[in-house]
């Protein structure tokens, strides 16, 4: 059964994109079908973060209006043939998209993948509730400070009332996601801590993803992180996440730059 | 002064007014129209005390006896016939109410009945789940939150306001001039309390309070905060 995922925040720049090509490039290295869908109309990135900004032809935008068929802007990944891309328009704005566009796009791409991932915009406008409009579960990125925690908050209760299954009756299942996430300073008590989050939000966790230079390094070279390199301390995290998604087992653990062999010798302080 | 004591003729002024009276056809047989009429009486008592009631009779024909019993039998069910309708003179005793003609038919708006109801308490009101950042509850009457109320929540309620959870953001009780409202939470870091219009916010909530479960009431104009317990 295909699931839509949304990766939303209501908050900008605390790493939806990073997090949707993460997760997304995971779950297909673990043989899942997936899509990574980007809802940001206008301000498009996630073509950038896959690497596929050079081979965009057609966009989401196009589909909703008929101009092209679903399967002629879909952009298949260089590296792993599970992972497709829709991306957005960069040209036009959020009015264009259509609840009605968007429920026949999601619908058909249910028929096709085992994983349908929304890269949400962020704020709360048409953009953001498009992309959690049709979803079964959630990823809702944060960052370990207050005015992120209490966006998401904001998110989650949109996710509880503005989303098809809410009106259903039924429940999207949520799940948060705490990136940049510095083990020094919160233990220097410079930032919020795991648990003060998840008592805010009321809402399970699904990982935890230390901030990191391997990041922009990744995004820089148009490459999701996890395949970037695969050993880097939030790839580790975003493996475990997306093995938690498929309803894995797996002890929470914040990982940690590994240190080289110079840096020990020299005993140099990670991160 | 004495020259405008002067004896003035009063004169007597008739003047007409309508009003809506229910009207009864009793049918035959008498005993079997009483009953039904016991039956509404049954389900809504009352329901035609003070209200003016006339009887037709034009469906029936009835004897003088008959005509007196079928009113002493309204009357010991409280029903006071005001005037008949639809008989003969002659068979009405000056005892009796008098003959009416002339009525017309209007609506009859039955809402009266129901008068006892329609103004339903305020109920109190259950919220299972956390309010979150941006949820407005509001509620004439008290409200229940198991939940926490998210920074930037707001809950506004006619009579108190009782959190089990954290209470982050704001919470208004009382409203609709209350006084006596109350706001009670398991944690307190509020942004704003208020009952009755007054209020207080975050900066001047004594920091000492947080983390504590506490009550918040109105005492002459001054919003007391004090821990439970």
């Amino acid at each position: 059964m295909a699931k839509v995922l949304v990766v939303t925040s209501g908050k900008g720049g605390v790493g939806k994109t990073t997090s949707t090509a993460a997760l997304g490039a995971t779950l297909a290295q673990m043989g899942q079908k997936v899509v990574v869908v980007d809802f940001d109309v206008g301000l498009r990135n996630l073509d950038l973060v896959m690497g596929a900004e050079r081979r965009v032809v057609f966009d989401l935008i196009n589909v909703v209006q008929g101009v092209a068929k679903l399967s002629q802007a879909l952009i298949r990944d260089k590296r792993l043939e599970n992972l497709w891309l829709l991306p957005a328009s960069q040209t036009r704005d959020k009015d264009a998209l259509t609840d009605e566009g968007i429920s026949k796009i999601i619908a058909e791409l249910r028929t096709r993948f085992d994983w349908i991932l929304c890269d949400s915009p962020a704020g709360i406008e048409r953009g953001a509730m498009l992309a959690m409009r049709y979803a079964d579960e959630a990823v809702i990125v944060t960052n370990p400070e207050v005015s992120s925690v209490r966006d998401s908050d904001r998110i989650i209760g949109m996710l509880d009332s503005k989303t098809v299954k809410a009106e259903k009756g039924e429940r999207v299942e949520k799940h948060v996601l705490i990136t940049r996430y510095d083990t020094a300073r919160a233990a220097r008590g410079e930032m919020l801590g795991i648990e003060d989050v998840l008592e805010i939000l009321g809402t399970p966790l699904l990982g935890i993803i230390p901030e990191s230079q391997d990041v922009l390094r990744a995004s820089n070279v148009g490459s999701p992180v996890t395949l970037n390199d695969a050993g880097s301390a939030p790839a580790r995290a975003y493996v475990d996440a997306a093995r938690r998604l498929m309803g894995e087992t797996v002890a929470m653990i914040v990982p940690v730059e590994r240190k080289g062999l110079m840096d020990r010798l020299l005993g140099r302080r990670a991160a | 002064m004495k020259a405008n004591a002067r004896p003035t003729r009063q004169l007597v002024r008739m003047r007409g007014r309508s009003y809506v009276a229910f009207v009864f056809c009793p049918t035959v047989p008498i005993v079997g129209w009483l009953e039904e009429i016991d039956a509404t009486l049954g389900r809504s008592p009352g329901f035609f005390i003070g209200k003016p009631v006339v009887l037709d009779l034009s469906e029936v024909d009835l004897s003088q006896t008959a005509i007196m019993h079928l009113v002493t039998s309204l009357e010991q069910r409280n029903i006071r016939v005001l005037g008949i309708e639809g008989a003969e003179a002659a068979r009405l005793t000056p005892s009796m109410p008098p003959l009416l003609t002339g009525g017309r038919q209007c609506v009859l708006t039955l809402n009266e009945p129901k008068k006892p109801e329609p103004k339903p308490k305020p109920t109190s009101l259950l919220l299972e789940s956390q309010v979150r950042s941006g949820q407005s509850v509001f509620t004439e009457g008290d409200v229940t939150i198991l939940g926490s109320v998210g920074s930037g929540a707001e809950i506004v309620a006619g009579g108190s306001i009782h959190i089990y959870g954290t209470l982050r953001g704001r919470a208004m009780a009382g409203i609709n001039g209350n006084s006596a409202a109350r706001i009670y939470c398991q944690k307190i870091e509020a942004e704003l309390l208020a009952i009755d219009g007054y209020y207080r916010t975050a900066e001047e909530i004594d920091t000492t309070l947080c983390d504590r479960p506490a009550q918040v009431w109105l005492e002459g104009d001054i919003v007391k905060i004090a821990p439970l317990n």
